[in-house]
């Protein structure tokens, strides 16, 4: 009854996919996040300014880099898949939506914590934690209108149009804050000192952002895959995979 | 023939616009009580509600939309007239964009003439009222054309409210801080003008993109 | 000029509704579109005037993809479509129905035709009364208008017209699909009830599958 469907050869190929690329990103995110946070957080020389909670900085900026250039691969996919009709590609936008929001929360939480020394405050209405805020909203909104659809390709698509509306919006609004920040400078405390930073310090960031970006692309890939079972319960490749997996 | 075709939409639009007189009001009051709780709320010193004034009136504006612009598709959606729409000979963003400009006309220009009022209640000085006039002007449209495209694609959840403030506010931040900054601009003696010029481009930037995504959200919304 | 169904499958909430279904509306043919409830009837129709995209396969209208934008143009001037949704505003009367979807369509016509087609459907004196007042089957007489007005049209997508309508109205309307067919005209329709007066159609059955 199940026939095979041409397009659909699609969502089995991308679930392959999927499943060779993964071992590569999971030892990746295993083994750049060990070292670069056991580094970071143990051996790297404690800042001279900030003492040790300066040790924050090897989550808070590799999850605040990711969440920005996370919406920018959402925002690709559903450009992906709005000109060329794929729907695998909306699926891969809403596999990544929640993990992106996720990176975006960390980014705020730990830049709360780290606000906490700094400035003797959880919170300030900071430029950049402000634009953080905001691309949580949009995150949210992305994640919210797919699951209101009951018609999951109906709800790819219009969730697609949100975040490449977003992906156009986010370049203005953080200009707008940079804006409104200055304009108020006199409430807030905007900048932090930015001494280069020494090498030491600079190495196990950079690993640290390449197992957080290999975590963000294991985590992805993952929920690709569920999707993609879960959309395709029907198909007998599916099935076929269930009854292997129970033996 | 096809200028035809637009002239009849807008004809019906505002015809079928003004036959809802309760529901073309209702946002427009909801502004004026939103600002009016104001005073009440953070006390009647004229300086406080000068300093906030600008913040207030935008927030109330943006918050009013949102309640208006849940009306933009919904009957013709339920009814079925976006569907004959999709069927004409004209194209449909250029329909939407007639559909959204009679949208503005009727719900955001009286927002506009009721603000004289406002700027009375929170004690604005005239070159502040001057900078609101023409924040308004610029940026209700630019309200319109980005609301419409959510609105385009919530229109067949029946649960549009808190979702839609979900997905727009965020996008309308920028509107809410160059048009206020404007405002305070004014408040001070100084040109707006690099304020208004953002807010322009940013219109025109909507004026030549929006009308596409909303003519695409609707299709989307037929599927 | 017909209206082409090739390989057409479809899915709608990630259920195949229908596969592979092909067929052509010729020119002077009446096709019945039979199934049950959530069969995919209306899916079919929706996938044929290119609301819903398929999941495989294309429609052609003249022998071209109508989703090529001239060969849309064209099929949208000679297509009438009557959905389940009527389209008709309860806030406006059934000649500014009328009127308003003549305009739109790009259709001339007089104030006395549509005061005669009106007249035709039994709507005499309701033409000025807001539609929202009118009975169900009232409203759809005033959809069903359509039909009389656009002359150009060569293909009707119709998904149950005669839903609400009594026995002389669907008698109407069967007599003025027969006319249309007799000059040249191609209809597709669904129906509950079983068509009375039209005779000789072609029956395309879906079956409702799991």
């Amino acid at each position: 009854m199940w026939k095979w469907l041409h397009p659909y050869a699609k969502t089995e190929r991308a679930y392959v996919l999927c499943n060779t690329l993964l071992p590569w990103f999971v030892v990746t995110a295993v083994l750049s996040l060990s070292i670069g946070t056991l580094w970071g957080l143990v051996f790297a020389p404690a800042d001279y300014q900030q003492g040790d909670s300066f040790r924050i900085i090897y989550i808070h900026v590799p999850s605040a880099l990711l969440s920005m250039s996370t919406y920018v691969a959402m925002a690709v996919a559903a450009a992906v898949g709005m000109i060329w009709q794929w729907r695998t590609a909306y699926m891969a936008m809403i596999a990544i939506a929640p993990v992106g929001a996720v990176m975006t929360f960390i980014a705020l939480v730990t830049g709360a914590a780290w606000g906490k020394p700094m400035w003797g405050t959880w919170w300030v209405w900071d430029a950049r934690l402000t634009s953080e805020l905001i691309l949580l909203f949009l995150y949210l909104g992305v994640m919210a209108l797919y699951s209101a659809f009951d018609d999951k390709r109906q709800g790819g698509k219009a969730a697609g149009v949100m975040a490449i509306v977003g992906v156009v919006n986010i370049p203005i609004i953080h200009y707008s804050v940079e804006w409104w920040n200055t304009l108020h400078q006199g409430a807030t405390i905007t900048k932090f000192d930015k001494p280069s930073i020494a090498p030491e310090m600079l190495w196990p960031l950079l690993i640290n952002l390449l197992g957080f970006a290999a975590f963000v692309g294991a985590v992805s890939l993952v929920r690709m895959r569920n999707e993609i079972i879960r959309r395709e319960i029907h198909r007998p490749w599916v099935v076929l995979i269930a009854k292997q997996a129970s033996k | 023939m096809r200028s035809g075709v637009y002239a009849a939409m807008f004809k019906r639009e505002y015809t079928l616009a003004f036959r809802q007189k309760a529901e073309l009001v209702q946002p427009l009051v909801f502004f004026v009580l939103v600002v009016s709780l104001f005073p009440l709320g953070v006390g009647p010193s004229p300086e406080i509600l000068q300093r906030i004034g600008p913040g207030v009136i935008w927030v109330a504006a943006i918050l009013s939309s949102l309640l208006g612009m849940e009306r933009l598709f919904r009957d013709d959606f339920q009814n079925g007239w976006l569907e004959q729409l999709a069927l004409t000979d004209a194209s449909l963003a250029g329909l939407m964009a007639i559909k959204v400009f009679t949208h503005w006309l009727v719900s955001f220009v009286p927002l506009v003439i009721v603000s004289p009022l406002l700027a009375l209640f929170l004690n604005l000085t005239e070159p502040m009222y001057w900078a609101l006039l023409a924040t308004l002007a610029i940026g209700t449209p630019l309200i319109s054309l980005v609301g419409a495209i959510a609105v385009g694609l919530t229109m067949g959840l029946n649960r549009g409210g808190v979702l839609l403030a979900l997905l727009l506010i965020p996008l309308f931040i920028p509107l809410l801080i160059f048009a206020t900054s404007a405002i305070e601009s004014a408040a001070m003696q100084l040109s707006y003008m690099p304020q208004l010029a953002i807010l322009g481009a940013l219109l025109l930037l909507a004026f030549a993109f929006t009308p596409f995504a909303i003519s695409y959200a609707v299709r989307v919304s037929l599927n | 000029m017909s209206l082409e169904a090739v390989n057409l499958s479809c899915v709608r909430r990630d259920r195949v509704l229908f596969e592979q279904q092909s067929f052509t509306l010729n020119a002077g043919e009446l096709t019945y579109l039979l199934g049950e409830n959530g069969a995919g009837k209306t899916s079919l129709l929706r996938i044929l005037i290119g609301f819903v995209e398929p999941a495989a396969g294309q429609v052609l209208y003249g022998g071209s993809a109508i989703t090529h934008s001239d060969v849309r143009r064209k099929f949208n001037a000679e297509l009438i479509y009557i959905g389940h949704k009527s389209a008709v505003d309860p806030h406006a009367s059934a000649f500014e129905n009328s009127r308003f979807w003549c305009a739109q369509h790009g259709v001339s016509v007089t104030q006395e035709l549509i005061y005669s087609v009106l007249a035709t459907l039994g709507l005499v004196g309701l033409e000025d009364i807001p539609c929202g007042q009118l009975s169900a089957g009232q409203n759809r007489r005033v959809a069903l208008a359509r039909l009389w007005f656009k002359a150009t049209a060569k293909v009707w997508v119709l998904d149950e017209p005669f839903t609400a309508l009594d026995v002389k109205g669907i008698e109407l309307l069967e007599r003025h699909i027969e006319a249309f067919l007799a000059r040249g005209g191609s209809v597709i329709l669904t129906s509950h009830q079983p068509l009375s007066h039209l005779t000789g159609w072609r029956p395309l059955e879906l079956e409702y599958r799991l």
